[in-house]
């Protein structure tokens, strides 16, 4: 399975988890180690900055995990950008997963905000991972802004509804020149293999996984099922090349 | 600008109730079956027609919180600073009439509260007051506000509806969220429990989460009283305000309460007596019509209801709260607004929802977002 990299970051695992929703901090800590992921997003909205001692930070705490600090709760561009900078500083990190949802109860992303978010802050030098719909053009837009990666989602966020939007996926994998992470509504490994036999870069998981009844189970069946769909497509991909060209009864009477 | 005072006049007490109470088996069943339920559907689950399907809307409810909130719950204590008010609402123990001492807490009282509070782990306050616009108004909140905002991630204001430049001022303080409840939404009862002072203007008070909505709050909490009236029609009404605020202030988060009728100094009894049964019907019906409302239990609710409750739409609880001012340090013996029923501390309540495998969560906002808006 071959790596793949985010700005100058690589990573063996393609799998990306959420820490929200988990019955305990110790559920989150055992799940995120089960999958193997590299990197966790958490929201600067739950976390203690001023003291040294937070208890989910505590939690995440091992060499392999990276954090990847998220803007939930901004409204707006302004407000992501003021959040993202405090990110920096307190977590000594340039990574941010920028999420501007200004209706609260389906958290869709705002497409406007969110492509100013971006060129300001790519500007100010964050690697910026932004959440968004599965819009195409938006994700070229997007790149021409300075984007590290797109994470256009799969199905509203939580609903565990899987790959609503795959049409407009896989237009935007065969487009892009960043890494594609498909976020959101993802709700089972088997959408998550899916995910990957379309050539998504890596997925990230929440929901399905912290309100399992096994979490940690859990955890090990994405990963499982991320491997097994990433290998499907390099697999997939090994055999279209290697594909002999068939002979064509159509164009047979060019040749006779 | 339309606001809910147009569309509540569309509707009329009486049909609405008699609704409620013909709805059918198979409404109630059609209901339960959708995956997106409406106005309609609500109604039909807080029908005397639904409870015997109470095990099931239970179920479903605690599917969908899990799936929208996860296994959290969020914590928050009251912080009473005053009990000085002109209104006079028969069931109220701050009523005007109520021959008490009054007390408003000073800066340095609140200081002393507040380091209680913030000892027992909250980071999420709730202030509350009663009507006292000469002394507890604007000034005195946004002082009270300015000077506790480094202690608290989330402060939520549940004071006498203001106007909306008022609420534009304590939004711009860190205000997050402001608790307002109609009590009632039948006028005419409303004029019986709320005989004097500013409160008895029911349209006055039909209007304030306009207001807190164009203010640009982020959260907005909204209940009846429950026992005034006929809990189930108030109900259907308060699904109506929040069904039209969702649509209005569409980047707006709403919660709702629900305050019983309990003792206290000096008040009636309540008229409509809602079992514990009929509350929980209540609970699942708004989770099963709204996703994402937030659903908040407080310390009015006994001990063995909310040890049960938490995995059946609860989202947020009190605990350890008192409901006077100055009761956590300053004064315990000043007039509370009612008593509470689970005495219980905050670390208690936080070990009793790990033990069932939920999350307390403390902080759940910066004020990063507060102080750019």
């Amino acid at each position: 399975m071959l790596p793949f990299k985010i700005g100058d970051k690589t990573f063996g695992s393609r799998l990306f988890l959420g820490t929200g929703k988990f019955g305990s901090n110790q559920q989150m800590e055992e799940a995120i180690l089960a999958s193997g992921s590299e990197l966790v997003t958490v929201a600067l909205k739950r976390i203690d900055l001023e003291t040294e001692t937070d208890a989910i930070l505590a939690h995440l705490k091992h060499p392999r995990i990276n954090l990847l600090p998220n803007t939930s709760g901004a409204r707006n561009a302004k407000e992501a950008i003021f959040a993202a900078q405090l990110a920096r500083e307190a977590l000594e990190t340039n990574w941010l997963k920028l999420e501007i949802h200004p209706d609260p109860r389906y958290l869709l992303p705002d497409p406007i905000e969110t492509l100013k978010a971006t060129e300001e802050l790519a500007k100010l030098g964050f690697i910026v991972l932004p959440y968004i719909h599965a819009d195409p053009v938006l994700c070229k837009r997007l790149e021409d802004a300075g984007t590290s990666a797109v994470m256009p989602l799969g199905s509203p966020i939580g609903s565990n509804k899987g790959l609503k939007t795959i049409d407009f996926l896989e237009i935007i994998i065969e487009q892009s020149k960043v890494p594609v992470i498909i976020d959101a509504g993802i709700g089972a490994p088997s959408d998550a293999a899916k995910a990957m036999e379309i050539g998504a870069d890596a997925v990230l998981v929440n929901t399905a996984i912290a309100v399992a009844g096994n979490p940690k189970l859990m955890a090990e069946a994405f990963k499982e099922a991320v491997i097994a769909g990433r290998k499907a497509y390099e697999a997939l991909l090994a055999q279209k090349e290697n594909r002999a060209v068939a002979s064509s009864p159509l164009t047979a009477f060019l040749y006779e | 600008m339309t606001n809910f005072k147009s569309v509540f006049e569309q509707y009329d007490w009486d049909t609405i109730q008699t609704k409620i109470y013909q709805t059918t088996t198979i409404e109630v069943e059609q209901a339960l079956a959708k995956t997106k339920r409406n106005l309609d559907d609500f109604l039909a689950l807080i029908s005397p027609a639904a409870q015997p399907y109470l095990e099931q809307m239970a179920q479903i409810s605690h599917e969908l919180t899990k799936k929208r909130f996860g296994k959290t719950i969020q914590m928050y204590a009251p912080l009473y600073l005053s009990n000085e008010c002109q209104n006079i609402c028969t069931y109220c123990g701050f009523s005007m009439d109520n021959k008490i001492k009054r007390k408003t807490l000073t800066e340095s009282e609140i200081t002393l509260e507040v380091e209680a509070l913030k000892k027992a782990g909250f980071d999420h306050v709730l202030l509350v007051t009663g009507e006292a616009n000469y002394t507890v108004n604007i000034n005195y909140f946004l002082k009270s506000v300015t000077q506790i905002k480094n202690d608290f991630s989330t402060i939520s204001v549940e004071v006498q509806p203001l106007s909306t430049e008022e609420y534009k001022q304590l939004h711009q303080a860190g205000v997050y969220s402001v608790l307002v409840y109609q009590e009632t939404y039948h006028r005419d009862v409303y004029k019986q429990y709320h005989t004097k002072g500013k409160k008895s203007n029911f349209d006055f008070r039909l209007e304030t989460p306009d207001r807190v909505g164009t203010a640009g709050i982020h959260k907005i909490g909204l209940g009846v009283l429950l026992g005034l009236e006929d809990w189930r029609t108030d109900s259907f009404f308060n699904a109506l305000h929040l069904d039209y605020l969702q649509k209005t202030y569409w980047k707006t988060k709403y919660t709702v309460s629900f305050p019983r009728l309990r003792p206290a100094e000096g008040v009636i009894q309540p008229n409509f007596i809602m079992d514990d049964k009929d509350l929980t019907q209540l609970i699942c019906a708004y989770r099963l019509w709204n996703e994402d409302l937030e659903i908040s239990i407080s310390t009015r609710e006994n001990e063995k209801f909310r040890n049960n409750i938490i995995p059946l739409g609860t989202t947020s609880m009190s605990a350890g709260s008192k409901t006077n001012p100055g009761g956590y340090v300053v004064d315990p013996q000043s007039l509370e607004q009612f008593e509470i029923s689970d005495e219980r501390s905050a670390s208690e309540i936080a070990a009793l929802i790990s033990s069932q495998g939920y999350e307390p969560v403390w902080k759940d906002w910066d004020k990063t977002f507060s102080q750019i808006s």
